[in-house]
């Protein structure tokens, strides 16, 4: 069910030839190439553009006109032809000043109200998030991943980038998607109006997938809100938009717009794999499958940071191997949370760091497993573990 | 009481004046502090630029090639606050010591010691800019700063000790503006020649005088922000912390009280100068002067309430964004009557087109792109799709270098005979202005394009099909980059020597400053000239 | 554009353009220094306090020797009416950019109280949504409820605050009689003016200190203790900075009445502190009005 999203590309190695083509016959070799905003797929996107179009024409136009006066007075007005200069310095009498006012005239109509009107209603529309809304999808911004949440149906799930690491260092040829692709997709239904909701946990982060027309800043500790109604199928790729550091290029916004029924489907198999790993959290898991576990985790959420071999960027990002917390004691007296401890660190994270708390992210089974694994491996060796039953209870510690 | 009614010995003509290096440090006189701003200006012209020649050549191609997106952070948010603090607006502060005086009549600037202190603040804020890149090579902190110029809370709260220097930077800069500003303000009330009444100041000094009302308006208010930001980092504020009841937002809203001004306050100055250029190669008189001091005006005032057009996706209310949107499409009006009074004057002129001319044509029409395309930014819903991405870039480049280095090129080769005494090598300067136009247009209109297409900005990498735009915008930024060095060795050339140049340096020239021999001596306008 | 003439005689005579000077290079250096040293001070580095030492140092000398030279100048009859009216329009627009700065944190004073605060009031019922559940249920003052919004008791106004109102309020009207004594020229009554605005802005920085200290022992208020510390501390800091800085140079005006500097016709200094003492006062009603009482 997949639409191509509106690109069209010429093979990689033809790219430069392509750029060089582009510089000599502009028309023939950028034929295939975007001038404009993807092809809309929700009412405010498809507005937005033609808003857009509208505008470009009008300024084209106003563009043209002006220049093309200044360019006839710079042909015709030169010394060296012996133009005599005239002396006026402003208008006089009332026809003058009759045609000085009128390109104000314009300007003012078309800007409140050719460019106005049109303006207003959008901006009406776009901001209308609460009406006849079918459901709420909310999304949590942070460093460098998206949280989707499902309150109606209890999924929530983090997305973030899977193109490899090889692919953007230059050792692998770079795929189709290359930076536009996730481990997990959001999944929306086509022709329902969802409300989404944005917050951030640290840093601002802005939801933008073109195609929707949507950008919106999450915000650390505030909601915003924003809606759209997909009107096709297909897959959407967007991206952060706001500068959220270090990997702020590397945050990709990936929607998978389904059928309804198609859509009913994925919430009860997303539900079903939810149950299974809450289930997993229930039973006692041997070491070595807490660090093959551990070892999943751990590239997927903290190897941005920490970096593959733990030896972190310092001093913005510490090195895990050999640290004093991840090497300290496990747990504090009586088994319980010990501030500042390793456990504590990678629950509640450190406020006005970029160590986020993941809590909330990752399940009880992903957090004992990349424990365990940070303290096993990446050069470290205190040979204990935790297991998932153990965070559930620590969880309902105060931090 | 001893208060003596001595006559003051006359200090300008006792010969002591220091000579060799300590005569710039020392300097009093507002022709050498002009120059030392202007050379300033052009050195970290070239820093600011050379940091982005490097992230064009990394943005090349897609994928990680020269640099690790740390790295890349820092070297665009530097890049921005260089080119804007270091390099753009000491270059208008150059030309206001240096034209102001010649061009009311009077002395010197008003207070010549602040004057001083207010060139010699910024090295020490462009080091500490800078400094950062320097101390990591050394292991000291992790770079510098890499929130990008606008240094929007908590990545700011978040960054490293590079956000403290560009905090204290930026705080030393805004003293700088300050001290420079109020000079002018006083030197233009205080220190008109004879006769010479508000509505006779030649318009350039009436660009700086609002310019210099803006700073005064808007720098305090920025210090403010960057102080909390500060506290909040080092002293457990909570100002930009929702943690503590304070707002991220509420950092934008000062930052862009402060930024939005702060574009025009970076072209006032040269609109300022556009009628002096145009009016000397038309041969005529300028065009609607009460008209453009009027727009002046009323840029100055509409600029303080329009600042949230920044903001439009950070979740304002419906009202504060129709506000916002309606009052920025108002500005339109006064620029639009300054372009207008800009053709008019040429109209029906005798135009000739030394490069000066040809420069504050290209400017015109540049500067028209960049305007008519802010005009959609201020949409709301169209701008849903702009925001932060390389349509914006694509825009404030025109806007900015377009707009402001070609506007501040224009005056250099304008009163450059004046200021050395020799005419400028033509034949270099059309060459310089025609690869610039051609270049600047080769790296940014494919900005557009890319902006549209759904590129955001400040990315080290980008997917695919934005990879042919991005090759073509490198390749236009470094012959953009290189035709520049044809600027600073013109120049330097004309420092150097060179035709002759008459006291009017220019057939059609027109105003005080153009009386008095090229270079003007040391102490021009000793006795105020009388102006009828 | 105007037309000129070369008229020799038709303006005022020289205007004054002081000689080369090294104060001002040598004090962008002290600040240079001083900067460097905040910085590496507040990141942990070890020669900041050094260095900050050293741009003090730096900053307070050439202070020192540029006043004293322009007083010097001042003194030898080197600035006449010309001179004097710049130095009055600096001044002013000093002043206006002072405004300005303080204009930066009433917003962001009105800001929380007016947006944010309730702002994040407002998503307390929408299911969980907040990052922080247990705020506190309260419009103002508020202290948030992230991990360092401790329990706080605000800052009454009757007390100090209202005393340290009327203290400055008097100490406005101080310094205005000892301008009228000025232009009448009565030594006697200027001096003892002087005196009293000084000694009414010393007890004013006493009684503040001492809220300060109650406020950090006894009320839990800090600047850490949410955006009512925050805002409660940099409004009144800066205040309290900006009298520090009012009161000396009252101090150095009054030295130099004692030495029998000015008179009726030629005050400027004693006038620019004037108006800075009367900026600071207007400072302080806003204070007392939003930051104090409502
Ligand atoms: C000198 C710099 C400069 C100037 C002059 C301008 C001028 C304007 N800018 Fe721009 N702008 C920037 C520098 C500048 N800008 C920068 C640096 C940013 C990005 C900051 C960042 O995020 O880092 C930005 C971003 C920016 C945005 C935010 C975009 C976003 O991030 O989403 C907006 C939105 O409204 C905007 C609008 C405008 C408008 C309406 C003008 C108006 O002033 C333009 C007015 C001019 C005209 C309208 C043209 C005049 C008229 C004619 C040519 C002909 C008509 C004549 C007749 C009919 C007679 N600008
Ligand atoms: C006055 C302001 C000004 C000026 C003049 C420029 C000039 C240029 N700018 Fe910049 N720019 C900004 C202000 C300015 N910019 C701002 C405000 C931003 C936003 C930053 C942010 O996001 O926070 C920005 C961001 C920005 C970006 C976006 C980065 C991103 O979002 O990822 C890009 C990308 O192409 C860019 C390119 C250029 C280029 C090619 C030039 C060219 O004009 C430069 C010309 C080049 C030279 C003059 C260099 C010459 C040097 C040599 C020839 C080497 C010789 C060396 C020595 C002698 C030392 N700029
Ligand atoms: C967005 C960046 C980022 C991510 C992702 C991240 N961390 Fe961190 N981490 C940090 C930073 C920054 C610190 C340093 C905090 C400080 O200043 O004390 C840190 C500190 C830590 C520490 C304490 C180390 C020490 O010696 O101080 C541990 C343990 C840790 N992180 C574990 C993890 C785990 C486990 C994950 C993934 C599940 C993870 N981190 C993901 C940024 C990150
Ligand atoms: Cu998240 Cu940029
Ligand atoms: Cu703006």
């Amino acid at each position: 069910m997949e639409t191509t999203a509106g690109f069209t590309r010429p093979q990689p190695h033809m790219r430069f030839a392509g750029a060089f083509a582009a510089l000599l016959a502009p028309a023939a070799a950028l034929a295939d190439y975007t001038w404009n905003f993807p092809p809309p797929v929700t009412p405010v996107a498809r507005e937005t553009l033609q808003i857009h179009n509208e505008f470009m024409i009008i300024i084209g136009v106003l563009f043209t006109v002006v220049f093309a006066i200044m360019i006839y007075s710079m042909v015709k007005h030169r010394k060296s032809l012996g133009h005599a200069p005239a002396r006026f310095s402003g208008p006089t009498g009332a026809v003058q000043w009759f045609w000085v006012l009128v390109p104000f005239a314009i300007l003012l109509f078309i800007d409140f109200v050719l460019m106005g009107i049109p303006a207003w209603r959008a901006v009406v529309e776009m901001e209308d998030t609460k009406t006849k809304a079918d459901m709420v999808l909310k999304i949590t911004g942070m460093q460098w991943k998206w949280q989707y949440e499902y309150p109606e149906s209890d999924i929530r799930f983090v997305s973030a980038l899977s193109t490899p690491r090889e692919q953007i260092a230059n050792q692998e040829a770079k795929g189709e998607h290359y930076l536009l692709e996730v481990d997990n997709e959001v999944v929306l239904p086509v022709g329902r109006k969802v409300r989404i909701l944005l917050t951030a946990t640290d840093v601002i982060h802005t939801w933008w997938v073109p195609q929707f027309g949507v950008k919106r800043d999450a915000i650390p500790g505030f909601l915003r809100e924003t809606w759209v109604r997909i009107e096709a199928p297909g897959v959407y790729r967007g991206q952060c938009a706001e500068l959220c550091g270090k990997d702020h290029g590397f945050m990709p916004v990936v929607v998978r717009a389904v059928p309804e029924p198609e859509f009913a489907a994925w919430v009860e198999s997303k539900k079903g794999e939810q149950t299974a790993t809450a289930a997993g959290a229930e039973r006692t898991w041997s070491k070595d499958e807490l660090l093959a576990k551990g070892k999943e985790v751990y590239e997927a959420q903290c190897a941005v940071c920490h970096q593959p071999d733990g030896k972190g960027l310092p001093p913005a990002f510490p090195a895990l191997s050999g640290s004093r917390i991840v090497t300290g004691p496990l747990l504090g007296m009586n088994g319980r949370l010990a501030k500042d401890g390793h456990v504590d660190r990678v629950l509640n994270g450190k406020e006005g760091t970029a160590m986020q708390a993941f809590r909330n992210t990752l399940s009880d089974v992903d957090l004992a497993a990349v424990i365990t694994y940070e303290r096993n491996a990446l050069g470290n060796a205190t040979g204990d573990l935790i297991q998932p039953a153990q965070i559930k209870a620590l969880r309902r510690e105060a931090p | 009481m001893s208060y003596a009614p001595t006559a003051p010995h006359d200090t300008q003509h006792d010969g002591h004046t220091p000579s060799g290096l300590l005569r710039w440090l020392t300097t009093t006189n507002h022709k050498d502090i002009g120059t030392m701003y202007l050379l300033f200006s052009l050195l970290m012209f070239f820093v600011g630029g050379a940091m982005i020649l490097a992230v064009r050549a990394e943005l090349f191609q897609p994928g990680l090639q020269l640099m690790q997106p740390e790295f890349f952070n820092q070297l665009i948010g530097v890049h921005a606050l260089v080119m804007i603090f270091a390099a753009l607006m000491p270059a208008a502060t150059g030309f206001a010591n240096w034209q102001i005086p010649l061009m009311i009549g009077a002395p010197d600037m008003a207070l010549p010691r602040i004057n001083n202190l207010g060139f010699w603040l910024l090295p020490p804020a462009a080091l500490l800019l800078t400094l950062p890149f320097l101390l990591a090579v050394f292991g000291v902190g992790d770079g510098a700063v890499a929130t990008g110029w606008t240094l929007y809370a908590p990545l700011s709260v978040q960054g490293g000790l590079g956000v403290d220097f560009a905090i204290l930077a930026l705080h030393i800069f805004g003293i700088s503006s300050i001290l420079g500003s109020i000079n002018i303000i006083v030197t233009i009330f205080n220190l008109r020649a004879p006769g010479m009444t508000m509505m006779k100041l030649p318009i350039f000094c009436w660009g700086w005088l609002i310019t210099a009302f803006m700073l005064i308006a808007t720098i305090p208010v920025l210090a403010g922000a960057i102080t909390m930001l500060l506290t909040d980092r080092h002293f457990g504020t909570h100002f930009f912390n929702a943690g503590g009841g304070g707002d991220p937002i509420l950092f934008q809203h000062l930052f862009w009280f402060f930024g939005h001004p702060e574009v025009y306050i970076l072209l006032l100055p040269l609109w300022g100068l556009m009628p002096h250029v145009l009016a000397t190669f038309s041969r005529k008189p300028i065009y609607g002067y009460k008209a453009q001091v009027y727009a002046f005006i009323a840029i100055g005032v509409l600029s303080v309430i329009v600042w949230a057009h920044h903001i439009f996706t950070a979740g304002l209310p419906v009202p504060a964004l129709l506000y916002f949107m309606y009052s920025t499409m108002a500005i339109s009006v006064p620029l639009a009557v300054l372009f207008f009074c800009w053709i008019a004057t040429m109209w029906r002129g005798a135009m000739s087109f030394e490069t000066p001319m040809l420069f504050a044509q290209g400017f015109i029409v540049l500067f028209g792109v960049a305007g008519l395309t802010g005009l959609v930014l201020a949409d709301v819903a169209a701008d849903a799709q702009y925001h932060h991405s390389y349509f914006v870039v694509a825009h404030f480049h025109y806007a900015l270098f377009a707009g402001g280095i070609m506007g501040v090129m224009t005056g250099v080769y304008y009163w450059l005979p004046k200021w050395t005494g020799h005419m400028i090598d033509e034949r270099l300067g059309k060459l310089h202005f025609w690869l610039t136009i051609v270049s600047f247009n080769l790296a940014f209109m494919p900005q557009f394009f890319v902006g549209l297409a759904g590129m955001p900005r400040r990315i080290p990498d980008y997917a695919l099909q934005f990879a042919e735009f991005n090759a073509i915008s490198t390749v236009g930024a470094f012959i953009l980059g290189f035709s520049q060095l044809l600027f600073a060795y013109n120049v330097w050339k004309c420092m150097r020597g060179g035709e002759k140049a008459a006291g009017r340096a220019w057939e059609g020239a027109d105003g005080l400053e153009w009386e008095l021999a090229s270079p003007p001596p040391h102490h021009s306008w000793e006795t105020p000239p009388a102006i009828r | 554009m105007a037309q000129t003439h070369a008229a020799s005689h038709a303006g005022p005579a020289h205007y004054y353009v002081p000689r080369p000077s090294i104060y001002p290079f040598v004090l962008a250096g002290g600040l240079f220094l001083l900067a460097c040293g905040f910085i590496l001070q507040v990141n942990g580095f070890a020669p900041g306090p050094w260095l900050m030492a050293g741009g003090v140092g730096v900053v307070l000398f050439v202070l020192h020797r540029w006043f004293g030279k322009v007083i010097h100048e001042s003194q030898s009859g080197a600035y006449r009416e010309w001179e004097d009216k710049s130095f009055r329009y600096g001044m002013i627009w000093f002043i206006v950019s002072e405004v300005a700065f303080f204009a930066a944190f009433f917003g962001a004073l009105f800001y929380v109280r007016n947006i944010s605060v309730p702002d994040l009031l407002s998503m307390l019922p929408r299911h969980e949504m907040t990052l922080y559940p247990e705020f506190k249920d309260l419009l103002w003052p508020q202290s948030g409820a992230g991990p360092k919004g401790a329990a706080f008791t605000p800052m009454g106004a009757w007390g100090i605050p209202a005393l340290n109102t009327a203290l400055l309020l008097s100490s406005g009207a101080t310094v205005t009689w000892a301008h009228w004594a000025m232009l009448k020229n009565d030594r006697r009554q200027l001096n003892l003016g002087l005196f009293l605005t000084i000694a009414l802005g010393v007890v004013f920085l006493a009684f503040q200190v001492y809220e300060y200290r109650h406020a950090y022992t006894d009320l839990g208020l800090t600047l850490g203790a949410g955006v009512y510390g925050a805002t409660f501390f940099m409004l009144t800091g800066f205040h309290g900075f900006h009298v520090t800085l009012g009161v000396i140079m009252l101090a150095v005006i009054y030295g130099r009445c004692l030495k029998g500097h000015f008179d009726a016709d030629r005050h400027f200094a004693f006038e620019g502190v004037a108006w800075y003492w009367h900026f600071v006062d207007v400072v302080w009603l806003g204070l007392f009005i939003f930051v104090y009482w409502l």
